[in-house]
C-alpha cells in the first residue's frame, strides 16, 4: 500500500499554518502506511549563494556542534546547523560538490537526504504520528510539501528506504505502488553513471527521472519515457521549488484524489486525508486520470 | 417516514453498520441519514432490508457493497468498489465514482451522476449501471449479463472479452476490447434503454442517441477448429 499527501498553499495567510493543515492529512494515511513516514517541506529560500543540506544521523546523540566546528576548521567557512532529533539542516555558502565530498570523507555515517535552497527532508521509521511528533511537523511553515506514509513490500524498513527520495536540488518524489523491473532499471542506470543509495524500487524510479532530466528531458518528457520503462503500479507525487506534480500509471492501479480550492491544492491517496481541510465542501474534488500529468504552480 | 440520523464524527461506523444489519422488520421503510462520512470505507455494506440510506458527503471504498433491497444515496463521491457485487436495490452516487464501480453486480440499479473510474462494471452479472459522465478504461471487462449505459465517453478496451451484457454509449469510445463490437439496437433493447433512462432520472435523454455494443461471441463459444485438441 503506502499513502501519499501533498499540499500547496495558495493563500499566503495560511502558509504559516501549513504544518497544522498537513498533520491530519499525514496521520489520515496511517492505515495505508504504518511503518515509516517522511516529509519534504518547501520553506522560504536561503540566500541566493547558500544551500541547505538535510542530514540524517541515525542516532539521537549525534554531536552536531562538533560537525559545525569541524566544518569551519577544515573548510574555513561557516555552516549553520539546526538539529531536530536525529536530523539536521545545515546551511552554508560553500558549493554543494565540495560539501558532499567533505561529508563523505569526514562523516561517512551521515546520510545526505537533500540539497536545495528551499527543501528540507525528514524521514524515519515509526507511525506517521510518531515521526511527525519527532520532527515537529505541526509547526512547519512554508509554501508546499510532499509527504509519504510507507507500508514496505519490497525492501527493508529503514529510514533510508523511507520516502521522499530526491533527484536534484529542490526536487523530490514519493511513490505509492511497486515496480517489477526496479533491479534491471538500477543496473541500466548504474551503467549511465547514476549512483544509488538503496535497493528501493522508488529510488529506481526517482533515479530514472533524474537520468532522463540529465539527458535534457523536461519533466513531462521524462515521465513519458517512464510510462514506457517503469513496469508496475505507481502514483508518483513530485515537488519542485515552485510546483507539485502528480501522475498515475496507465492502469490507474494506485489511487489519488485532489481537492482544488482558492486557498490551497491538496492531494492524497484517499479522501479521508482531505476531509478536515478548511472549506473542503467548496473545493473541486476529483480523481486524476491515469497517464496524465497534473501540475500545480505556486 | 421515520428518519434516524447518525453522525460518523461521534458514532463508530461499525455500530452504524451493525444497526443497518438488524432485523428487516425493524428497518423496512425507515430512512437513515449518515452525516460526516469523510471518506470512511465500507459504509452501508451488506444491507439486506428495504431501508433508505443517505450518505451526506464523500464515501470511501466499497460503499453499499453487496447491497440487497436497500436504497443507498451517496451525496458526494464514492471510492473504489461502490455497489460491488450488489444483488438488488438501488445505489445512487451523485458525485463521481472511483475504480471498479458495480463490479460483479448481480442485480439492482447503480446510478452514477458523475464520471466513473477504470473497470466500471467489470464482470457485471446482471445489474443495471447508468453513468451520467464518462467511464475509464477496461470498463465492462468480461461483463456477463445486465445493462450498462454510459452517457459520456468510454476509455480504452471497452467490453473486453464481454459475454452477454448490453453496453450503450452516447459519447465516443476510445477503443473496444477483444471480441466487443458495435450492435444494432433492436426494438426490445431500445425499450430496455429507454425504461432505464427514465428509472435513473435521465428521462430527457434521447434513447436514439446511443450506440450499442456487445459480444461478437468469437471467444467463448466452442470453436470447431479446436475439435482435434480433445
Amino acid at each position: 500500500m503506502c499513502g501519499i499527501v501533498g499540499l500547496l498553499v495558495r493563500n499566503p495567510k495560511l502558509r504559516d499554518s501549513i504544518g497544522e493543515l498537513m498533520l491530519p492529512m499525514l496521520i489520515g494515511m496511517t492505515e495505508r502506511g504504518p511503518d515509516s513516514a517522511g516529509m519534504a517541506m518547501f520553506t522560504a529560500p536561503v540566500a541566493a549563494d547558500a544551500r541547505k543540506f538535510s542530514l540524517y544521523a541515525g542516532v539521537t546523540d549525534f554531536n552536531w556542534t562538533k560537525l559545525g566546528h569541524d566544518f569551519e576548521k577544515h573548510l574555513s567557512i561557516k555552516a549553520t546547523i539546526e538539529p531536530k532529533a536525529n536530523h539536521a539542516v545545515m546551511t552554508t555558502t560553500l558549493e554543494p560538490a565540495t560539501v558532499k565530498i567533505w561529508l563523505k570523507e569526514h562523516y561517512p555515517q551521515l546520510h545526505l537526504l537533500s540539497v536545495g535552497q528551499l527543501m528540507d527532508i525528514y524521514k524515519d521509521i515509526g507511525t506517521p504520528a510518531q515521526v511527525a511528533e519527532r520532527y515537529d511537523f505541526k509547526n512547519f511553515k512554508g509554501t508546499h510539501l510532499v509527504g509519504h506514509t510507507r507500508m514496505a513490500t519490497e525492501s527493508a524498513v529503514t529510514p533510508a528506504h523511507a520516502h521522499p527520495f530526491t533527484a536534484g536540488e529542490d526536487w523530490c518524489l514519493v511513490h505509492n505502488g511497486s515496480l517489477s523491473n526496479a533491479n534491471s532499471l538500477r543496473r541500466k542506470l548504474q551503467h549511465e553513471g547514476i549512483e544509488f543509495e538503496t535497493d528501493n524500487d522508488t529510488e529506481a524510479a526517482c533515479r530514472f527521472l533524474q537520468w532522463r532530466m540529465r539527458e535534457g528531458d523536461d519533466l513531462q518528457t521524462a515521465l513519458n519515457h517512464g510510462f514506457e520503462e517503469l513496469d508496475g503500479f505507481y502514483t508518483l507525487l513530485m515537488g519542485t521549488s515552485t510546483e507539485l506534480a502528480l501522475v498515475r500509471d496507465p492502469y490507474g492501479c494506485k489511487p489519488a484524489i485532489i481537492a482544488e480550492h482558492d486557498d490551497y491544492v491538496a492531494i492524497a491517496s484517499e479522501f479521508r486525508s482531505l476531509a478536515h481541510l478548511p472549506d473542503i465542501k467548496n473545493a473541486k474534488v476529483f480523481e486524476p486520470s491515469p497517464k496524465e500529468m497534473y501540475v500545480w504552480k505556486l | 417516514m421515520e428518519t434516524l440520523n447518525f453522525d460518523l464524527d461521534v458514532k463508530p461506523l461499525r455500530e452504524v453498520n451493525q444497526f443497518l444489519h438488524g432485523d428487516a422488520s425493524g428497518l423496512n421503510g425507515k430512512k437513515v441519514v449518515i452525516e460526516n462520512p469523510n471518506g470512511a470505507h465500507n459504509i452501508a455494506v451488506g444491507l439486506k432490508s428495504e431501508v433508505d440510506v443517505t450518505i451526506k458527503g464523500h464515501a470511501g471504498y466499497y460503499a453499499a457493497g453487496m447491497n440487497q433491497l436497500a436504497k443507498v444515496t451517496i451525496e458526494g463521491s464514492a471510492g473504489s468498489g461502490v455497489a460491488e457485487n450488489m444483488m438488488s436495490g438501488h445505489v445512487h452516487v451523485k458525485g463521481f465514482a472511483s475504480n471498479a464501480a458495480g463490479a460483479t453486480a448481480n442485480g439492482g440499479l447503480l446510478v452514477i451522476d458523475g464520471d466513473a473510474g477504470l473497470r466500471c462494471g467489470i464482470a457485471l452479472k446482471g445489474a443495471d449501471i447508468i453513468v451520467g459522465g464518462s467511464v475509464g478504461s477496461f470498463s465492462a471487462f468480461m461483463a456477463q449479463a445486465g445493462n450498462f449505459i454510459i452517457l459520456g465517453d468510454a476509455g480504452e478496451g471497452l467490453g473486453d472479452s464481454i459475454y452477454e451484457a448490453k453496453v450503450f454509449v452516447r459519447g465516443t469510445v476510445k477503443s473496444l476490447g477483444a471480441d466487443c463490437e458495435k450492435k444494432t439496437t433492436s426494438a426490445e433493447d431500445r425499450k430496455i434503454l429507454a425504461d432505464l433512462l427514465v428509472k435513473a432520472g435521465y428521462a430527457d435523454v434521447n434513447p436514439d442517441s446511443f450506440q450499442q455494443y456487445g459480444s461478437a461471441r468469437t471467444l467463448y463459444h466452442f470453436h470447431v477448429d479446436n475439435a482435434g485438441a480433445y
